[in-house]
């Protein structure tokens, strides 16, 4: 369960440039809820995920996750419990790194002294087979030799291979050509389910926004306009999310990409 | 034969400076961090052994050199992770500040003779004696260091801790997302590369029983162009043969130096020469990947003809 109450930041506070990125916001994601978020460019979301992720502390309001209060704590202690995979398949691994040393990092289990065992490596090939990608038998590899899909579908398996309480994807298979994002996607869905995991995706496909997860938050200006689930998001389309945006951000849509290719994943 | 003394003193001192080598193979290869504050750690390494071994302590001063070089790490490190200060400069302040500190462990002297001191070295040398290894006893005390640090290297790297600092240098946010500080991680790593660097400088004094102020004087120069020598040899292989690299080049470096000074260079040159070894090593490879787009722009030089502009791009649409 995360919890985040009248959160607010503010970057460049006090200058020409001040921009409020998240004003005032409230969201509750029950444990086991997959949400899709959308929103145009600013609109807060990937601000909402780093302020979840600690990339910053937020000016006012409390965080929660599991009933704890992180709202403080550094982004290497709260990513024990939050998983996170960005836009860029680059950042989420050490490319001069093996695969199994990246995995081992990432698997974190036993003390600061402890190499790896056998056992680890079976783990390993064992979790690595199911993305069906041979990376199993590239263990050694640097993973700097991997493609951007590969290295994005390691990426997620590391970010879940210990289950986290809540999995943040930002847009993360933007950056992927069609069939790795295709592939990628499906991956995050089969963990998702079978790990029962708690996940937030921005994306800015609405389609399909509406068609993974539960439940849908669309974003404008620091703040959560529209938020469905159950029935009423089922009988959704994209042209219903489109008019209920600009009903609820009360203005015509302004050339947005997301307008542009409302179908399409770039 | 003087051959052979030349190589015997570019390995002894090869070996000696590998320590220093094989801390930047940690500190600049492994961490991406360049630590300027190796000269002065060196130093620091060789006054705080050489004050030690004189108080009677011979073995105890090589431990001593080594936390000498912890604390010196600490510091570098602590500045650049938790008080702001841009990496290159905090080992610049820190390497500016260990001078004073240097000169008052000399207690008020630049300069420290170990002539009548007993050290590992004239330990080793009188157990040695009669032996047919009794004139390499200098050359066996480098060995031994320079092998454990190897091992050592070797073992740690591969640790949950050893990775943590590899990840680092090579990307600190999955470190942070495999909830690891960074901070703590780049901390360790300069503690423990400074802690070799240290125990360089206090082998080289005891081995040349004295310690002067400048003993430490572009030692992180020298050290990287033997890095990049080492490179150079063994290019980017496992993390043993990288550090075996390391010292290779340590030694490569040194016998060039012997032989540059056979030939009448002058001592002093020694700085000169690592400085040009450094460039070529870091831009060499740089203009190899700059080759094709300069060969380009010649080529279009030669070919666009000048004069016309406009006329060409028509034809292409």
């Amino acid at each position: 369960m995360l919890e985040l109450i009248r959160i607010s930041k503010t970057f460049n506070p006090g200058t020409v440039n001040a921009k409020k990125a998240i004003d005032d916001l409230s969201l509750s994601v029950p444990d086991g809820d997959f949400i899709t978020i959308i929103g145009a460019n600013g609109a807060g979301k990937s601000t909402m995920l780093n302020a979840i992720s600690g990339s910053f502390y937020t000016d006012s309001g409390t965080i929660f996750l599991d009933g704890e209060d992180i709202t403080m704590d550094p982004p290497h202690k709260r990513s024990r419990s939050i998983g996170r995979l960005f836009q860029d398949p680059m950042l989420g691994t050490a490319p001069g790194m093996t695969i199994e040393e990246n995995l081992t990092l990432a698997a974190g289990h036993g003390g600061w002294l402890s190499r790896i065992s056998a056992e680890d490596r079976a783990r390993f090939r064992e979790r690595l087979a199911q993305l069906n990608m041979g990376l199993e038998d590239r263990l050694s590899q640097p993973v700097g030799l991997l493609s951007g899909g590969q290295r994005q579908a390691l990426t997620l398996m590391m970010a879940t291979i210990n289950p986290p309480k809540l999995l943040l994807l930002d847009e993360h298979t933007a950056a992927l050509d069609p069939s790795a994002a295709e592939k990628v996607l499906s991956l995050t869905e089969s963990i998702v389910r079978e790990n029962h995991l708690t996940c937030m995706m921005v994306t800015h496909n609405m389609q399909s926004a509406l068609d993974l997860g539960n439940r849908t938050i669309m974003m404008n200006a620091g703040k959560i306009i529209l938020d469905v689930a159950g029935e009423k998001r089922d009988s959704m389309t994209v042209n219903d999310l489109l008019d209920a945006f600009k009903e609820a951000a009360g203005r015509q849509l302004d050339n947005d990409r997301m307008l542009l290719n409302p179908e399409t994943d770039e | 034969m003087q051959i052979i003394g030349l190589v015997q003193t570019a390995l002894e001192l090869g070996l000696i400076s590998a320590l220093t080598v094989l801390a930047l193979f940690l500190s600049y290869s492994m961490l991406n961090i360049c630590d300027l504050s190796t000269d002065g750690c060196f130093t620091l390494g060789a006054t705080v052994g050489a004050v030690v071994a004189i108080a009677g302590h011979p073995y105890l001063s090589i431990a001593a050199a080594m936390l000498a070089g912890v604390c010196s790490g600490f510091t570098t490190a602590f500045l650049q992770t938790k008080m702001g200060i841009n990496s290159l400069l905090a080992g610049i302040i820190v390497n500016t500040g260990l001078y004073s500190i240097n000169i008052a462990v000399m207690g008020n002297s630049s300069l420290l003779n170990m002539n009548k001191t007993e050290t590992v070295f004239t330990k080793l040398k009188s157990l040695l004696e009669g032996t047919p290894l009794s004139g390499q006893y200098r050359l066996l005390i480098a060995l031994i260091a320079v092998v454990c640090v190897i091992v050592f290297l070797s073992l740690f790297l591969r640790t949950r801790l050893g990775l943590a600092i590899r990840a680092t240098g090579d990307n600190p946010d999955m470190v942070r997302a495999s909830s690891i500080n960074p901070v703590f991680t780049s901390i360790i790593g300069l503690c423990i590369a400074n802690a070799f660097t240290g125990l360089s400088g206090c082998l080289l004094a005891q081995s040349q029983k004295s310690v002067n102020i400048d003993i430490g004087t572009g030692m992180v120069t020298i050290a990287l162009a033997s890095l990049l020598i080492g490179r150079a040899f063994m290019g980017r292989g496992k993390i043993p043969k990288q550090a075996v690299g390391a010292v290779l080049g340590a030694f490569v470096f040194r016998l060039v130096y012997t032989i540059a000074l056979r030939f009448d260079l002058p001592a002093y040159m020694l700085k000169l020469v690592s400085s040009v070894i450094v460039i070529i090593a870091i831009a060499g490879p740089y203009f190899r990947t700059q080759m094709p787009v300069i060969r380009r722009k010649l080529r279009h030089r030669n070919a666009a003809p000048a004069g016309v502009p406009g006329n060409s791009g028509k034809e292409v649409r």
